[in-house]
């Protein structure tokens, strides 16, 4: 990070100027399926980074992280599904009740630590995806379609895929900017020196669960707009977006891409989405070959891409 | 009357099954510190095996002790090609590689037996209902699956506190480096033991069989509960293990089986209709993390840590 123009940096800046730049491609060579598919691979590099903030800098391995997607798509399909058709309604239903579900669930997982932290996220999530099941109102296990994306009074329309593509990647980088903010911040360093050694941070007098807290509500909150932005993205919203799989999946990203980095989670989320959809192409059988890659990844790439673009750089 | 008797019975057979699968996730914990969550896999291995081997020779038996040598046999493999390079290394890894290997083993199944089901006939002499006690039937299989899973249980007991290799294990789970510095093939031992929870995997897998159906991702739903259960009873105690899975059995199967005609009584008949599913697909989790709030290194936390 020392050098402007480390292999890193350089890999980065091409990977969000790709991204910026994607819609006119679609556009020029009439391909509107790749905007799609980058469009829900941004929405889960958000999810990502949320996640990247709270186990790549605080060292709080949530294995429930996916429940915040659901909650923030619930949020917006149910208002939606009762007429509340706008979006300066949803989006902060969405994040609020986020972020109240993250207070509730941090301040009792945080009472543990190591596996069982894990275990006890994963455990919420469950919770999280048999209540959203048992609504039958809301479509229960079926899901719920979302007839009418939210609704922003004609500021931008949600319908119109090249704008909703540039809201989700605004909302990508304003995240991250947020969480580069917050990692050099005062809190941030506090929350970094926790991950490190806990003990000798409360040692010399800060008070660990709390800065821990506030951490972990941040990244769920911040993974609660995904989820409003991923119903809106699949004009639907089921159970299984919270299942334990798909927070699985977002650790990988995290950690392909290279955990405790800014842009680790981007360049995971894009390089993970990207090779699914490339080997489901080849072969029915994907995961067979992504399952052992994954493996591989975790013996030999220790710190994920970003981990080897450092190395390879240092030769 | 009959209906409760019956579903503690069932309750009991559940927990019983989820202690063999949660014996040998909390063994490889406990002793090589490594989190495995492949070992549903190795379960849905266990029962797919089963489903094969029965087909083809035709004895369930037979089918069965073929079954539960394979699934042995590609723990073995599997720890000896891959995980082996894990121990040591941060849990994290571990989620990681072994949610490689679950995504590999559901689409091999896929590829070699195809997406549909297979179904596990039992034999005849096993799906008759016995009687037992005077007025109360009940599956023999289902007896059948109590009986064997409480001589597991047993055999473990024994194993692990009165012979040599046990005392080997014991020792591993609290000081890994003092014993291979005593001599010990610590590699083997670690083979070993990972080749255990493998087999107990697939015994758990292939009684199940014939309940269910055999089905790709049956592994990754009880694998779930199994961690709930070595979680509750403490990480690394198979008496832990063994008290958390019966409880967690009982709850759930109780609660699934009572939970609807209890809220009736307190609700309207419709809300309750919605909620009791919900509730009671709940309750174990809720009973984790109370337990966890209570006691956040589970009910018996293992001695080491």
């Amino acid at each position: 990070m020392k050098a402007p123009f480390s292999l890193r940096n350089i890999v980065t800046a091409l990977v969000v100027a790709g991204l910026v730049l994607l819609p006119l491609y679609s556009s020029l060579s009439g391909n509107v399926f790749v905007l799609t598919l980058f469009t829900r691979i941004i929405i889960l590099a958000l999810a990502a980074a949320s996640l990247n903030l709270m186990m790549g800098y605080g060292g709080m391995m949530s294995f429930g992280h996916a429940a915040y997607l659901g909650i923030g798509g619930y949020a917006v399909g149910m208002l939606a599904q009762e007429g509340i058709g706008s979006g300066f309604v949803q989006f902060p239903v969405a994040l609020a009740a986020s972020a109240l579900y993250a207070l509730v669930i941090g301040a009792l997982s945080l009472r543990t630590r190591g596996v069982y932290f894990i275990m006890i996220t994963l455990a919420f999530a469950q919770m999280a995806y048999y209540v959203a099941s048992g609504l039958a109102r809301y479509g229960g296990d079926d899901g719920l379609t979302v007839y009418k994306r939210s609704d922003f009074a004609g500021l931008i329309n949600l319908s119109n895929r090249v704008q909703f593509y540039y809201l989700c990647l605004a909302c990508l980088l304003g995240v991250i900017f947020l969480i580069w903010r917050i990692v050099n911040s005062r809190f941030g360093l506090v929350v970094q020196g926790l991950r490190s050694n806990e003990q000798r941070m409360q040692a010399i007098g800060f008070p660990a669960k709390r800065y821990q807290l506030v951490c972990f509500v941040i990244a769920g909150t911040m993974c609660g707009l995904a989820g409003a932005l991923l119903a809106n993205n699949t004009d639907f919203i089921s159970p299984a977006v919270m299942y334990w799989t798909r927070s699985g999946d977002l650790m990988v990203m995290v950690i392909l891409g290279g955990m405790g980095t800014l842009f680790g989670p981007v360049i995971g989320a894009v390089a993970y989405l990207v090779l699914e959809e490339m080997l489901s192409r080849v072969t029915e059988y994907w995961a067979m070959i992504m399952g052992p890659l994954l493996l591989l990844i975790v013996l030999f790439g220790r710190g994920g891409i970003m981990g080897l673009l450092g190395r390879f750089e240092r030769g | 009357m009959l209906l409760v008797v019956e579903q503690i019975l069932n309750g009991l057979q559940f927990g019983l099954l989820l202690f063999l699968l949660a014996a040998g996730l909390t063994l490889v914990f406990g002793i090589m510190d490594f989190v495995n969550l492949a070992h549903g896999s190795l379960y849905m291995m266990g029962a797919y095996f089963a489903a094969t081997f029965v087909a083809w020779t035709g004895s369930f038996v037979l089918g069965a002790v073929l079954a539960l040598a394979a699934t042995l046999l590609l723990g073995i493999v599997l720890e000896f090609t891959a995980l082996r390079h894990l121990y040591g290394r941060d849990h994290l890894d571990h989620v990681l590689a072994t949610f490689g290997l679950i995504l590999f083993f559901n689409e091999a199944v896929r590829l070699i037996w195809g997406p549909a089901g297979l179904a596990l006939p039992l034999p005849p002499w096993l799906s008759v209902p016995v009687q037992i006690i005077p007025g109360i039937h009940y599956p023999a299989y289902r007896l059948a699956i109590i009986v064997v899973a409480l001589a597991v249980a047993l055999l473990l007991y024994l194993g692990v506190m009165r012979t040599r290799i046990g005392m080997l294990i014991r020792a591993g789970a609290s000081n890994r480096e003092m014993i291979g510095a005593l001599g010990i093939n610590i590699k083997l031992l670690y083979t070993l033991v990972f080749g255990l929870g493998a087999a107990l995997a697939g015994l758990a897998g292939l009684m199940q069989a014939p309940i269910l159906t055999v089905q790709i991702g049956m592994g990754e739903n009880i694998l779930i509960l199994a961690f709930v259960v070595i979680v509750i009873g403490g990480i690394g105690s198979i008496r832990g293990a063994f008290v958390a899975a019966i409880l967690v059995g009982l709850i759930d199967t109780l609660g699934r089986a009572f939970l609807p005609n209890l809220l009736r009584q307190i609700l309207s008949s419709a809300a309750a209709s919605t909620a009791a599913p919900a509730l009671s697909s709940m309750l174990i989790y809720l009973l984790m993390a109370m337990v966890l709030v209570a006691r956040p290194e589970g009910l018996f936390p293992a001695t080491r840590r």
